[in-house]
């Protein structure tokens, strides 16, 4: 894990992944790194940014150190323009209504396939995890951005399960699996962004952030990776954002 | 598991639909739940969980139940390490992202005691739906292309009739019982909840029996007064039973929060051993109360208090 000392690589993953989203989208989010990010999104660029929850939310805004323990409790609805129920969010989803959707997963594979049910083999799995929630649907019906820590065991050749379909075997393959809409649209780790290449869909590296080489982004990562011809460099977080994250998580729950 | 629509009519047509007075106890509302009935649960995670009827269940030694819910936390624990249900569908099942993944859920279902069939969020809410409106499915557009198709038994991909685009047929859940908590019913089971709301209306549609729980029983005028507040109708209801904090340690939208304290000191006790953790918390906190107050009691009055003045806050803006 990254942790130059001025910031934890939560914190980093948060930053990066609020610079990504635009003023005026819809973005759907999770508890965590995800939630961070819509809210400092909205603190820093993004004042109108609409975030919306599984559980049943549509706009609201989080309070300070108030964060919620998942999106289903009443901390998530506070100053929401609407409460409706979790078919009917997800639902909206499925009409077109959600310009980016927020996802993790234990692994994740070179064209964005995410795992998130079993580590090992399903009929035997040495991990039972807690399984898709809406990640599926996210997947599924709108562009997501993955946000992870960059490690071997978490960027790998194979997923032991596709809990959520990214682009599927690579090339036009997402498509003719029946998903025609959206896809992985960027993967934010602490050691780079990463997007994916238009014509075969394979994961690349599009920029890095500070202090780290293009060798070490391969070295973490169990598959072949692309690399853009010109790599760009990430701004490191400011101090106005950490300061905003800061705030937002005073115990340090999800930033630490 | 889908049913006919001639016998998801016969089963409504057999029920008592009148306008009557349906309170009762807890004990009484768990004998209309037989051993192997599809069992749903209104709320999500740790919100407006029906935690009071799940106890009762399980003090009733309810058996081979199926479990379904939208979300599934600390109540799926409890099925599975009392043996009432081994078999839990829903699309995500863990205590909460705070406590990491739950040891009790991993346990049973690594060892091969119990199954957790894993379906999309969205499509357990259409599913429900379906059996909301008598219809034997409905074709979404997700899970398509994931390994999550392969290992549950129900949805069908089809060509669209009218756009030839591909499709998956999701079959209706039309539950036996459907077990919801609200912040208020009337006698006769027009129920009233705030906040979030859930899965609950389709479920209680969906279902052949629905045992309300409520945190208080409010006059059938009090709901007439204001109709468009009332979100499960009484022709569905079956049972009402008043059960104060019937969610605890979960919330209750404006009454309480999660009761944190406890649900921190349930995280610990699973936290090793988790079969010998869950059945210690069933044998303290499940069997031996002699009634639901005494479980309360148990919980603890500053934990109470704490829970209800945070719950509460959602109205002091």
């Amino acid at each position: 894990m990254t942790d130059n000392g001025s910031h934890s690589a939560s914190e980093l993953l948060a930053v990066m992944s609020s610079r990504v989203l635009e003023d005026g989208q819809t973005v759907f989010a999770g508890v965590g790194i995800p939630l961070l990010a819509a809210t400092l999104a909205q603190r820093i660029h993004a004042p109108g940014l609409t975030i919306l929850f599984e559980g049943g939310v549509l706009g609201p805004f989080i309070v300070p150190g108030e964060l919620p323990p998942s999106t289903n409790e009443q901390r998530c609805t506070r100053q929401a323009n609407m409460v409706l129920s979790n078919t009917d969010v997800l639902l909206l989803l499925q009409r077109g209504y959600v310009d980016i959707g927020f996802m993790g997963g234990a692994q994740i594979d070179r064209y964005g396939n995410l795992n998130s049910s079993f580590i090992g083999d399903a009929d035997d799995p040495k991990i039972r995890l807690p399984g898709t929630g809406g990640g599926n649907d996210i997947a599924s019906l709108t562009r997501m951005i993955v946000s992870m820590i960059h490690e071997k065991r978490r960027f790998v050749e194979n997923v032991d399960f596709v809990t959520s379909t990214g682009y599927w075997h690579g090339g036009g393959t997402r498509n003719d699996s029946g998903l025609t809409t959206g896809g992985p649209y960027r993967v934010i780790t602490d050691l780079a962004i990463l997007g994916f290449d238009g014509e075969t869909k394979r994961m690349k590296v599009e920029a890095l952030h500070a202090g780290v080489a293009p060798e070490q982004v391969q070295d973490a990562t169990g598959f072949e990776l692309m690399f853009d011809d010109e790599i760009g460099r990430t701004e490191p977080p400011t101090a106005e954002e950490l300061a905003v994250l800061r705030e937002m998580d005073p115990d340090r729950v999800y930033i630490a | 598991m889908t049913k006919t629509y001639a016998d998801l009519r016969r089963e409504t047509e057999a029920r008592d639909r009148s306008l009557r007075e349906k309170v009762m106890s807890l004990e009484e509302a768990a004998a209309l739940v037989d051993d192997g009935d599809h069992v749903a649960l209104g709320g999500c995670t740790l919100s407006r969980t029906p935690m009071a009827m799940v106890w009762a269940l399980i003090r009733a030694r309810k058996k081979e139940l199926v479990v379904s819910r939208s979300i599934t936390s600390t109540e799926g624990d409890l099925f599975y390490g009392s043996g009432a249900s081994r078999h839990v569908l829903t699309s995500w099942f863990s205590q909460g992202i705070v406590w990491g993944v739950s040891k009790v859920m991993r346990h049973y279902t690594e060892t091969g005691q119990a199954t957790f069939e894993e379906w999309s969020h969205m499509a357990i809410g259409v599913r429900y739906r379906a059996g909301a409106m008598g219809v034997p499915f409905i074709p979404v557009r997700s899970m398509m292309g994931s390994d999550l198709t392969g290992r549950i038994d129900g949805p069908k991909e089809m060509d669209c009739p009218f756009t030839g685009e591909k499709l998956l047929l999701v079959p209706a859940l039309n539950p036996d019982v459907a077990l919801i908590h609200v912040q208020r019913c009337d006698p006769y089971g027009n129920a009233q909840m705030d906040g979030l709301p859930f899965m609950d209306a389709d479920i209680a549609m969906a279902a052949n029996r629905v045992i309300l729980t409520t945190e208080r029983i409010v006059s059938n005028s009090q709901i007439r007064r204001a109709p468009d507040r009332t979100k499960i109708p009484f022709i569905t209801v079956d049972a009402v039973v008043e059960a104060p904090y019937g969610c605890a340690p979960h919330e209750c939208y404006g009454v309480y929060e999660p009761f944190l304290p406890n649900l921190d000191a349930y995280a610990a006790l699973t936290g090793g051993d988790a079969e010998a953790g869950v059945k210690e918390y069933l044998e303290r906190y499940v069997y031996q109360p002699k009634d639901w107050v005494a479980y309360l009691d148990l919980l603890g009055m500053d934990n109470v208090i704490d829970a209800a003045r945070r719950g509460r806050s959602v109205y002091n803006d």
